[in-house]
């Protein structure tokens, strides 16, 4: 059949060995009128080099203030099919497994009252559902939560879809339950998840060690990083073994050849804190030393594991650069044990809230509120204890402001007791 | 109780959340949660984790372009339900893992992927180019300067060798962003693809009150370009062009401010950043090249300049070393040297702090 409107440059993006978004849409093409039109508008964006997408208006379902982003297309005299095209963000499972049934009934959900087009996922996690109209937004809602056992996403000023990593479910370094804590959060948290509270967004992001699959600390208002306090679990037959040329370094990570392994050069040498020594029969690691970079693990991840008391460190603040620049999440809480139901966690995160909610400007991300009234405000709100772990060196400037409270008299000088002693 | 469009509290569900994590976990993820003991990438794209009770789950990892219909994830059930008793995941960067838990389906599975055209690439692990985290751009967004799915295709079939293969000296993982607002992770990335716009908005003085609340315009505006102004009878707003950064905010705030412009618009290209804790610690991406045209439909430019820092890389990089740490180690002399690339004033910072990456020493190489 042919196409409703010719496509010459996006056919271009047909060649080649990477999937194609083309060749899937166009396989739509025939059965959805929104998938038509809206091929027809990117051959037109690529044509003209910029974009037919107007910014949104309000549009959502009844009680909630996100989880859905207005979209209308600027050329609906040519492509009325699209000329709504609204994203509806679905709140995605932690770590994003499924079944084959739950994903079956969400395309075919999809199918009928939207384009069929999705992303899996957004960048913040959700499931999105890509393109539909408002009058489809309440259907689509109500067979969500009562077919599919589904609600929305975040978007605005509210807390954001929560993600983590896959944690214990499937990784050995895992030294928290990223899966229950996102859920328990989310779960704990829907208020501010679906109805717009704070200044801005708001995320929390949570990986089960310092690897950070999911890029907490770059990414979110809130990282939670798993960690250990304790010492590497080291098994020195694996470590022979991966020496002798048994086994495969970096889980073949680097290729599979054995044999060519260099404990030293590869990973004592390599230790960022020089905290290792291997004497050709033990390997030896003085924890106190160690930073917990990860590497000797994951390169010999069948010999050293993590710790068994493990927790995670509390970071916040990062943010994108847009305003004062980017940031990346600094360290509040160096260590926090995280177990269910995770009180002592979320008392902090209510007092951070709180002090936000009532300090931070309007479209001020947590972390630039932070740089504006300073760190120092900020633990003090959040009742936290300096610790030399928060900073990378202390300050090197002579500013600081001290505290009245803590200097005798306060800010008052006794200006005739001063006379008394000098002369004008 | 069927949907009433006259009656929407009826029946109504709310804040009910997402389905908890583990209801669709194959059964061997779900007896081994927290007690697995190591893993192994088997090849390029096929991992097989193990349990202390000596369990096993292999995954298999293919690329997929993120923007997919609801019949490519029908046919990844297909498979799923083929060889995984309908098991399946996403990664957090747009990848699907087939979860097999019976050893004797994973190279049918393999090979059945194999068959089935450029669908399903397998890889994305061990010291890969894996597949690149991005935003909406045309598809979706409206402050784009660049598409985003186009681009991430065009990057990908050139970097096709990579994504397959462990022969790199530690992973890459490149990004997309479209506009500076960075949906996505971009900064802090080995290798980020930006969306750039270099023309601020133009007003349209006649439909400003009408359709923008102005106080709301100005206090969007980053960098505080942006005041109001009367323009004959009409209430308007004036920009300080030499304060824009191009952001775009007033124009989500205001839609008579547009800033899309196809021949000022383009793609700049960061280098050097990383988001894990290893070996080395977080790391912004820098400035590698300030503005290369926007190319549509292939951007033979920006496919040519990422494939030429990829290269140096895997030339120069050693063993665990990230880009940023290669580029830490040789310098960034050496690495403009070493890429071809030139060494411009955009490269060197003018904005707030800037004299923190000015250098305040005689050491350098020559
Ligand atoms: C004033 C600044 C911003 C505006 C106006 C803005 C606007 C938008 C819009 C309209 C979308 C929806 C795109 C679409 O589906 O059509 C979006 C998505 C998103 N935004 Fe922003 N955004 C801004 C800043 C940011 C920042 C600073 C971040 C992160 C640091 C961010 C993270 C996201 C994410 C994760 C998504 C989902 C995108 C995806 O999955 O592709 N946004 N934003
Ligand atoms: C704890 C903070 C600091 C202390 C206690 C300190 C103390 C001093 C002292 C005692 C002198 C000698 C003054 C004299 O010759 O009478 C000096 C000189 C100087 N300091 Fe600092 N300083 C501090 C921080 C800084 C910082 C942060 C900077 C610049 C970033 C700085 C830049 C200088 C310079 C340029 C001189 C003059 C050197 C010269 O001309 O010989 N100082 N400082
Ligand atoms: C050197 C540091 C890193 C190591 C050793 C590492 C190792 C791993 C391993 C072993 C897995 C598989 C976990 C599993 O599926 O059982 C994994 C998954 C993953 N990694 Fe990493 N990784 C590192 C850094 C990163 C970074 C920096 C990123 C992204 C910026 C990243 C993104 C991912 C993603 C997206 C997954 C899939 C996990 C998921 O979807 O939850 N990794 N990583
Ligand atoms: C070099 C230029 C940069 C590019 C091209 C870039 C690109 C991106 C992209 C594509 C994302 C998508 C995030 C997602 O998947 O949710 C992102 C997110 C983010 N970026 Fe950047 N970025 C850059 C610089 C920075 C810098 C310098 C910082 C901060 C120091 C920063 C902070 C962030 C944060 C905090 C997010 C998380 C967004 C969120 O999910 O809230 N970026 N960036
Ligand atoms: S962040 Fe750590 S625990 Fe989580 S998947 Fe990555 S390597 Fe595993
Ligand atoms: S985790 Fe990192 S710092 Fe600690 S011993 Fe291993 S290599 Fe050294
Ligand atoms: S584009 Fe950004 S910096 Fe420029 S005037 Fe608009 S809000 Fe201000
Ligand atoms: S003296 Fe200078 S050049 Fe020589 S090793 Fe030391 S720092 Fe390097």
């Amino acid at each position: 059949m042919a196409q409703k409107h010719a496509t010459p440059m996006l056919d271009e993006l047909e060649k080649g060995p990477w999937p194609s978004f083309v060749t899937d849409v166009k396989r739509m093409a025939p059965k959805s009128k929104m998938c038509e039109d809206w091929l027809g508008l990117m051959e037109m964006s690529y044509r003209d080099k910029e974009g037919h997408w107007k910014h949104g208006g309000i549009v959502g379902v009844l009680g909630y203030g996100g989880g859905v982003i207005g979209r209308y297309c600027d050329r609906p005299d040519l492509f009325p099919n699209v000329a709504h095209f609204h994203t509806v963000r679905v709140n995605q499972p932690a770590s994003k497994y499924y079944n084959t049934q739950i994903l079956r009934q969400m395309c075919d959900l999809f199918e009928r009252r939207g384009s069929g087009l999705t992303n899996m996922h957004g960048s913040t996690g959700d499931i999105v559902l890509l393109g539909t109209t408002t009058d489809e937004l309440e259907p689509i809602f109500y067979e969500l939560t009562h077919d599919l056992g589904m609600d929305l996403g975040g978007s605005g000023s509210n807390m954001r879809t929560p993600e983590g990593c896959l944690g214990m479910s499937r990784c050995e370094w895992s030294c928290v339950d990223t899966q229950d804590i996102i859920y328990d959060l989310t779960m704990e948290y829907q208020d501010a998840l679906h109805r717009p509270m704070f200044p801005y967004k708001f995320k929390f992001k949570a990986s089960g060690c310092p690897c950070d699959c999911v890029a907490a600390i770059a990414r979110s208002d809130c990282s939670i990083i798993g960690t250990w306090r304790d010492n590497i679990r080291i098994d020195q037959e694996a470590v022979r073994a991966y020496v002798g040329g048994e086994l495969v370094p970096h889980a073949g990570a680097g290729g599979r050849e054995k044999g060519s392994f260099d404990i030293k050069a590869e990973v004592v040498d390599l230790c960022p804190t020089r905290c290792m020594e291997w004497d050709g029969k033990t390997l030896k690691i003085w924890d106190e030393d160690c930073t917990r970079c990860m590497h000797c693990i994951r390169v010999m991840p069948r010999a050293l594991r993590p710790g068994l008391d493990t927790g995670a460190t509390i970071l916040v603040g990062a943010k994108a650069p847009i305003l004062e620049g980017a940031q990346l999440s600094s360290v509040v809480i160096p260590f926090i044990k995280m177990e269910p139901p995770y009180g002592e966690f979320k008392e902090f995160v209510e007092k951070m809230w709180d002090y936000w909610m009532e300090h931070g400007k309007n479209r001020e991300r947590l972390g630039e509120m932070i740089q504006r009234v300073s760190l120092r405000e900020f633990l003090k709100a959040c009742d936290l204890t300096p610790d030399p772990r928060m900073i990378n060196t202390p300050r090197f400037n002579p500013y600081i402001f001290y505290d009245p409270a803590e200097v005798p008299g306060g800010w008052e000088h006794d200006g005739v007791a001063f006379r008394q002693r000098h002369q004008a | 109780m069927a949907f009433d469009p006259n009656n929407l509290m009826q029946d109504r569900i709310t804040d009910i959340g997402p389905p908890k994590y583990d209801k669709f976990f194959p059964p061997v993820i779900k007896e081994n949660f927290g007690k697995w003991k190591y893993h192994e990438i088997l090849e390029p794209g096929v991992l097989v984790h193990v349990a202390e009770s000596g369990a096993e789950i292999y995954s298999v990892r293919i690329g997929s372009a993120r923007l997919i219909s609801v019949d490519l994830i029908r046919e990844m059930c297909d498979i799923a339900d083929k060889y995984c008793d309908g098991y399946l995941r996403w990664t957090t960067r747009n990848n699907v893992e087939f979860l097999v838990s019976d050893k004797s389906k994973l190279q049918p599975l393999i090979d059945d992927l194999r068959s089935r055209g450029n669908w399903f690439p397998i890889g994305g692990t061990g010291n890969s180019i894996t597949n690149i985290v991005h935003t909406q751009g045309w598809a979706h967004c409206h402050t784009p300067a660049i598409d985003a799915s186009g681009v991430v295709k065009s990057v990908m079939d050139e970097l096709f060798e990579y994504f397959g293969s462990h022969k790199l000296p530690a992973q890459v993982r490149i990004a997309l962003a479209c506009c500076l607002n960075m949906c996505g992770a971009v900064h802090c990335s080995d290798i980020a693809i930006l969306g750039v716009h270099r023309k601020p908005p133009f007003i349209e003085h006649d439909r400003v009150q009408n359709v923008c609340e102005i106080p709301l315009v100005i206090a969007a505006c980053p960098t505080a370009a942006i005041k109001p102004k009367k323009v004959g009878e009409l209430k308007s707003i004036e920009i300080n062009n030499n304060r824009c950064m191009f952001c775009g905010n007033c124009y989500t705030m205001c839609p008579a401010l547009p800033l899309a412009d196809g021949e000022g618009d383009g793609i700049a290209i960061w280098v050097g950043g990383k988001v894990s804790n290893v070996l080395s610690v977080p790391m912004f991406s820098k400035l590698a090249v300030p503005y290369i045209p926007n190319e549509p439909p292939r951007w033979p430019t920006a496919v040519n300049t990422v494939k030429k820092i990829v290269e140096a890389y895997a030339a120069g990089g050693r063993r665990y070393e990230r880009v940023g740490d290669w580029i830490n180690r040789i310098g960034w002399e050496r690495f403009f040297e070493k890429t071809g690339l030139e060494f411009r004033h955009e490269h060197i910072d003018d904005y707030r702090l800037a004299m923190m990456t000015w250098r305040t020493t005689t050491q350098f190489k020559f």
